[in-house]
C-alpha cells in the first residue's frame, strides 16, 4: 500500500537528482539550465528581498479579477441565452462571430488602446474566461432533462423555485467544466500579457532577469506559472467535489 | 374523500382526440372514471397510454374533445393528480427526503418522515437517489406523489423497470397505500397481471381507441393462481394478440418487453 502512494514519485524524483548531478558534473551547462539547487537559491533570495511574494501576488490579482470579470459576464449571458431563446436569438450568433478571433491575437490592439497598464491584462483575461464559461453555462441550461422540468411542473415548482432547485443544478457539473477551462486560460493568457506589455508580475520578472542573464529566475518563474495553475485547477476540483457530492461521478 | 364518494365521477373524458403533426394518436375516447376506482390501461407499444394520462394529468393538450375533471372542463394542470413517471425522474442533487418534499411549504414538510415510513424507505431519507435500487427510486417516487394526498394518482409503468419479484412488493405496497388513502388511481402498464392483480378495471386501448372495458371484481389481495384470476389474464392477452390464442407465450414474450424497456436507465 505504502509503495503503491510512492510509485508516482518515484520518476520526477529521480529526474530532479539526475539533473542536479549533470549539472554538477558539468555535463548540463549552467548558461543553458541552471541547476535545481541554484533556483532553490534563487527562490530564496528573492523571497526574503520580498519581490518574489510582490510579483506573485500582483499575478495572483490579475488572474483572479480577470476571471471575475470575464467569467461573470460569461455567465450572466450563458444563463440569459439559456434561459430566453429570444435572448439567445438576440445575442448568441454575434458572441460566437468573435469567438473566432483567438483572444491573444488582440494582444498589439490592446496595447495600443491602454499601453501596459492593468487595463489591457484585465481585458485580455477576461475576453479569454469569457468563452468557456459562456459556452458550458449556455449549453448546461440547455441540455438540463426536459423529463425533470416536466416533473417539477407537476409538483408545483415554477420561477425562480423552478430554476434554483432544477435547472441550475441540471447545469452546474458542465459550468464547473467550463471553470475549469477558463482558469487554464487565465494563466496562459497572463503568462503572455506580462511577458509582451507588463512592468511587474511574474511575466515581467522573468523578462527583467533574462536582460540580466539571470536564468534561475527566468526558470523559476516558469515554475511559479505552473504552480499557480496547478493551484487554481486544485481549488476548481475542491470546488467541484463540494457541489457535485450527489454525482455519481463523486460516490464511492 | 370518503366512501359515500364513490359512483361520484372524477373524471369525465368524451370524444377526446388527440394528434401530433396532423397524426391522430388518440381517435375517440371515452372514459368516465368514478372516485376511488383503481384502473389500469394496457395495450400495445405506441398505442397512446401515456398520450392518454399526460392528457389527464394536464400536460398534453387535447385536440378535440371534453374533459372534465369533478365537473368543470380541465384547463391547465390537473390539480388533483400528481404522477409517477416510468424513470422515476427524482432529481439526483436532492438527498431523498428533499426529493419527496419537492414543491412543500415548511410546514407540509413535517410529512416526510410519516410518508417514508410508510413506504419503508425511514433510513434511506438522507441518501443520494444515486445510491438506490431501482425498486427503492420509485418508492421515492411513490412517497412524492402520496405525500401531496393527490385525489387522483396517475402511474405510467412505474414498475416497468423492476425485477418481477420487487414488482410483487410494489404492487402490495401501492395496493396497501390506495385501500388506506382511498385514492382514485389509473395505472399504464404492459403487464396484464400486474393489471389484474390491481385494478378494479382494466382498459384496453388499440390504435387510440378503447376496445375491451373489462370489470375485475375478485376480492383483494388477489391470489395469482386463482382459476378466475387467470382466465380474466388471457381474456386480455388473447383480445391483445387477436387470433394467435398463444398465451403462454405471449405471457413470455411480455414479461420481455417489459424487462427489456428498462435496462437503460441502471
Ligand atoms: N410529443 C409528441 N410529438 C409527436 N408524437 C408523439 C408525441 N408524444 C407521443 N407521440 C406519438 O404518439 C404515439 C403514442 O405514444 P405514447 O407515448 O402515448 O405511447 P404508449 O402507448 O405510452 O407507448 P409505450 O407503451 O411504448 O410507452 C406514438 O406513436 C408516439 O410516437
Ligand atoms: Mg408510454
Amino acid at each position: 500500500m505504502k509503495f503503491k502512494r510512492l510509485l508516482p514519485w518515484i520518476v520526477p524524483i529521480v529526474l530532479l537528482g539526475s539533473w542536479q548531478l549533470f549539472s554538477s558534473i558539468g555535463w548540463i551547462s549552467n548558461r543553458v539550465l541552471p541547476n535545481p539547487i541554484d533556483i532553490f537559491t534563487a527562490a530564496v533570495e528573492l523571497t526574503k528581498s520580498g519581490q518574489l511574494v510582490a510579483d506573485v501576488w500582483i499575478s495572483t490579482q490579475r488572474a483572479f479579477w480577470g476571471f471575475v470579470v470575464g467569467g461573470g459576464i460569461g455567465f450572466l449571458l450563458g444563463l440569459a441565452n439559456g434561459l430566453s431563446k429570444t435572448a439567445e436569438s438576440l445575442l448568441d450568433s454575434s458572441i460566437q462571430m468573435i469567438r473566432n478571433i483567438p483572444h491573444l491575437a488582440l494582444i498589439p490592439i490592446v496595447i495600443l488602446w491602454f499601453g501596459i497598464e492593468e487595463e489591457a491584462k484585465l481585458f485580455l483575461v477576461a475576453l479569454g474566461t469569457f468563452f468557456p464559461i459562456y459556452l458550458n453555462t449556455f449549453h448546461g441550461i440547455r441540455s438540463v432533462d426536459k423529463s425533470l422540468i416536466e416533473m417539477a411542473n407537476v409538483y408545483g415548482l415554477k420561477g425562480l423555485s423552478l430554476f434554483l432547485e432544477v435547472i441550475f443544478p441540471a447545469a452546474l457539473p458542465s459550468i464547473l467544466v467550463g471553470v475549469r477551462f477558463a482558469l487554464g486560460i487565465t494563466w496562459v493568457t497572463l503568462i503572455v500579457a506580462e511577458t509582451i506589455a507588463s512592468n511587474s508580475g511574474i511575466g515581467y520578472m522573468a523578462m527583467n532577469a533574462r536582460e540580466f542573464m539571470q536564468l534561475d529566475v527566468v526558470v523559476l518563474s516558469i515554475i511559479l506559472y505552473a504552480l499557480l495553475g496547478k493551484l487554481s485547477d486544485i481549488t476548481a476540483k475542491l470546488v467541484e467535489k463540494r457541489f457535485l457530492k450527489w454525482h455519481p461521478t463523486y460516490q464511492k | 374523500m370518503t366512501k359515500d364518494h364513490k359512483n361520484e365521477p372524477i373524471l369525465q373524458l368524451d370524444n377526446i382526440v388527440k394528434s401530433f403533426d396532423g397524426k391522430e394518436v388518440l381517435k375517440k375516447i371515452d372514459l368516465h372514471v368514478n372516485k376511488g376506482d383503481f384502473i389500469a390501461v394496457v395495450g400495445k407499444s405506441g398505442c397512446g397510454k401515456s398520450t392518454l394520462l399526460r392528457i389527464i394529468a394536464g400536460l398534453e393538450e387535447i385536440s378535440s374533445g371534453s374533459l372534465l375533471v369533478d365537473g368543470t372542463e380541465l384547463k391547465g394542470r390537473n390539480q388533483l393528480a400528481k404522477m409517477m413517471f416510468q424513470d422515476g425522474r427524482l432529481l439526483p442533487w436532492k438527498k431523498v427526503s428533499d426529493n419527496v418534499g419537492l414543491g412543500l411549504k415548511s410546514e407540509e414538510k413535517k410529512q416526510i418522515p410519516t410518508i417514508l415510513k410508510q413506504v419503508g424507505l425511514a433510513e434511506r431519507a438522507n441518501v443520494w437517489p444515486a445510491v438506490l435500487s431501482g425498486g427503492q427510486k420509485q418508492r421515492v417516487a411513490l412517497a412524492r406523489a402520496l405525500i401531496h394526498d393527490p385525489e387522483l394518482l396517475l402511474l405510467d409503468e412505474p414498475l416497468g423497470a423492476l425485477d418481477a419479484l420487487t414488482r410483487m412488493e410494489m404492487h402490495e405496497l401501492i395496493e396497501d397505500l390506495w385501500k388506506e388513502k382511498q385514492f382514485t388511481a389509473i395505472l399504464v402498464t404492459h403487464d396484464v397481471e400486474e393489471a389484474v392483480a390491481l385494478a378494479n378495471r382494466v382498459i384496453l386501448i388499440e390504435e387510440g381507441e378503447i376496445v375491451m372495458d373489462l370489470p375485475v371484481h375478485l376480492p383483494y389481495p388477489r391470489q395469482r393462481d386463482n382459476p378466475l384470476f387467470s382466465s380474466l389474464v388471457s381474456q386480455i392477452l388473447n383480445r391483445i394478440m387477436g387470433k394467435k390464442r398463444k398465451v403462454e407465450a405471449n405471457l413470455t414474450t411480455l414479461a420481455k418487453t417489459s424487462t427489456s424497456a428498462s435496462v437503460r436507465r441502471a
